[in-house]
């Protein structure tokens, strides 16, 4: 199984060197990221310190807001369950060797054609609303990120360029389609808001008294169905062949140009399915207010899951157990949420160079091994 | 008609203009010493909010509003070091490393803000003092825009022409460029590929950190969490938009903050309906129209965003 573009190869290796490869699977998927969350701890220990507080208390006080209170578990995995729509976004595209900084805007615009169309239709079993309402949610974050698609593909421009300024422009969208009386404004409401979504269309809880829903299945679900889109059909072959080398993949017949807008719309349409799955589970309509940092925490998901789709699950309950752990850390211990920001720099730093794990453990194979998180950060080698 | 002049007040329009596009400026400008060395700089939001948030702390505990400008520059120096020591000795993908300075960005400033800042009680340090140019400032409509100023806006109209100086008038310039553009040529050539990214991108950090103390020192005299409210993105924005050249991004930084003025003047002078949401889209869509090619092509170093190995 390739473990990432660092040391993933489109052909097996042959036999005898199975051993080494397997040590460094187990080096780059496991013993990596393990090591890295482990030293961000650390760090947002040492802060914690900093900030005049005790590390042992504030990140008990994190484990039980994350897991053990009252409905904290089911808690986290209602956090969990966007990671694991974006992580997947976002691995998919670095598969690709894209990188889809705009996540968050697919979000936004995927959870406002999922509301719209959510709070349109009326009456119908719910067996056909929710799969309507997720599939406009898809659909929407397909396309507004096949616009960066498209921009690429056709003239060129940088993804994580276009990407990012599409993301305040979704931002401004979404504000002004749900301010905007007559738009998707609801009546006679204080905040601005959008109508609810109708009752059939709106994602069951699995858990009673708690806010656990549907969506975390569908998450689990969406594992293994982007594993199998990455590994087992033409799609994910074209798509890793682009990500390994665009040039060799144009000899050999694949248009380059079409394989990234199609990535570029499946990690969009992952991103809108994070957006709408988030509305019709959690609160039934959309608000104007936005930018929860989705975009950022998307990065660092499939980052920490070395862009395997396997990992995301991991590293996404990581992260949600991290979010809904920090408030009640916050209200506890008065070290400040935003903690767990520097908890996941760190993270992200020691696995996007492993060579300061390595040099931090003395480990000398990883020293100057570069980790391509997409084919553009190497430079070629010249001829 | 005197009436209408009298409302839209062209001369306060352009001022605030011109004070507002300031940390805009500031920030392109180091985004671009960095890109132009050939490192990505997506961190110009992260490197201002640190800037902001420890100039405000020293300003406050140090009660200097000058010191605090002097660790504004500092911070940045310090944090946007962190992104040379990543992209450039440990190969950490550019981007990647940009985003992980604007995470820390707000973590360290959140937690420090609430353990130190947040309920304190005593007087601020007040924001940077009026200076206004003696004769200059009594030149009809010149006079009021550019020469009764605050210290950033005032460094910042001088470092535009310094980078321009320094970019495209210096030997440190011309090794700068050719590292962007081709860092083998250049390490052929002799030049420490090295050396010149690490000073550029520290270098970024000083103007996008002073940058920052626009916002807490010269602005409201305070540090409020976030504050940068995501204009480290329109910097880069006007950076490309600009073509990575200082007078092309100042002129870029007028352009998005007098069409953000110009929207807000007109909701609240003269009730004209134009969503100012679509305003505010200006400068993001304009970069993507350059960025693809239209309206004359932005191009960017052509080793921007490429880790650069020695001898390989």
């Amino acid at each position: 199984m390739p473990t990432g573009t660092a040391s993933g190869s489109l052909w097996p290796a042959p036999p005898d060197l199975m051993t080494s490869k397997i040590v460094r699977w187990a080096f780059n998927a496991v013993l990596v990221p393990l090591v890295s969350v482990v030293s961000g701890f650390l760090v947002g220990a040492i802060a914690i310190v900093a900030a005049g507080a005790d590390p042992v208390e504030a990140y008990t006080a994190l484990f039980q807001g994350a897991f053990t209170n009252h409905n904290a578990f089911a808690e986290t995995l209602v956090s969990t369950t966007p990671y694991v729509f974006l992580g997947l976004a976002l691995a998919l595209g670095f598969r690709a060797g894209l990188f889809n900084i705009g996540a968050e805007g697919q979000f936004y615009i995927g959870s406002l054609s999922g509301i719209f169309v959510a709070y349109s239709i009326h009456g119908l079993p719910a067996v056909v609303e929710i799969p309507v309402g997720l599939l406009a949610g898809m659909a929407g974050g397909a396309f507004w990120a096949s616009i960066a698609g498209a921009l690429k593909a056709r003239f060129g421009a940088h993804e994580v360029i276009t990407t990012i300024m599409l993301n305040y422009v979704s931002f401004l969208v979404a504000s002004y389609l749900v301010d905007t009386p007559g738009l998707m404004l609801a009546p006679n409401v204080s905040t601005p808001r959008t109508p609810d979504a109708d009752a059939g269309a709106i994602l069951p809880i699995l858990l009673n008294g708690s806010r656990l829903h549907l969506g975390f299945i569908i998450a689990l679900l969406a594992v293994p169905a982007v594993w199998f889109l990455i590994e087992r059909t033409t799609i994910g072959f074209r798509l890793r062949a682009v990500g390994f080398n665009p040039g060799a993949a144009r000899t050999a017949g694949i248009s380059v140009g079409r394989t990234v807008v199609l990535t570029m719309a499946l990690s969009g349409a992952l991103a809108g399915l994070a957006g709408i799955v988030e509305v019709l589970g959690v609160n039934h309509h959309m608000t104007d207010t936005v930018a929860a940092g989705y975009g950022f925490d998307a990065i660092a998901v499939a980052l920490l899951a070395r862009s395997n789709p396997w990992g995301v699950l991991p590293a996404a309950l990581l992260f949600g157990a991290l979010h809904n752990g920090a408030s009640f850390m916050q209200l506890q211990t008065q070290v400040s949420s935003d903690l767990i920001s520097i908890v996941q720099a760190f993270v992200i730093i020691f696995v996007a160079a492993p060579s300061i794990v390595g040099w931090l453990f003395r480990l000398r194979r990883a020293a100057g091994e570069t980790v391509a998180i997409t084919q553009r950060g190497v430079d070629a080698p010249v001829s | 008609m005197s009436d209408f002049l009298h409302q839209l007040d062209p001369v306060g329009l352009l001022s605030i203009t011109l004070i507002t596009a300031t940390p805009l400026t500031l920030a392109a400008l180091g985004g671009m010493m960095c890109e132009r060395s050939g490192v990505v700089n997506i961190a110009l939001e992260g490197i201002m909010l640190t800037g902001a948030f420890i100039g405000y702390a020293v300003a406050f505990f140090a009660h200097s509003l000058w010191l605090g400008v002097l660790a504004a520059v500092a911070s940045g120096m310090i944090i946007a070091s962190l992104h040379a020591v990543l992209s450039i000795s440990f190969l950490v993908d550019q981007i990647v490393s940009g985003m992980v300075i604007n995470i820390l960005a707000v973590g360290i400033t959140g937690v420090f803000y609430r353990t130190y800042l947040e309920s304190a009680t005593t007087v601020g340090p007040g924001t940077l003092p009026h200076w206004d140019v003696p004769i200059l400032d009594s030149i009809p409509v010149i006079g009021p825009i550019f020469f009764q100023n605050q210290f950033v806006t005032y460094a910042m109209l001088v470092l535009i022409g310094v980078v321009h100086f320094v970019l495209f008038r210096t030997v440190w310039g011309l090794r700068t460029r050719a590292c962007g553009e081709h860092p083998r040529a250049a390490e052929t050539a002799g030049i420490n590929v090295y050396f010149v990214r690490y000073v550029n991108v520290i270098a970024s950090g000083a103007l996008a950190g002073l940058g920052g103390a626009y916002f807490s020192l010269q602005q409201i005299g305070n540090f409020l969490p976030n504050m940068t409210g995501g204009r480290g993105f329109i910097a880069l924005a006007a950076m490309i938009f600009g073509k990575w050249t200082p007078l092309g991004a100042f002129g870029a930084s007028l352009l998005f903050s007098g069409s953000d003025q110009i929207g807000s003047r007109m909701q609240s002078v003269f009730h004209v309906g134009v969503p100012l949401q679509f305003l505010g889209m200006l400068p993001y869509v304009l970069t993507i129209i350059v960025v693809a090619g239209a309206m004359g092509r932005a191009i960017a170093p052509a080793a921007v965003g490429r880790p650069y190995k020695k001898g390989s």
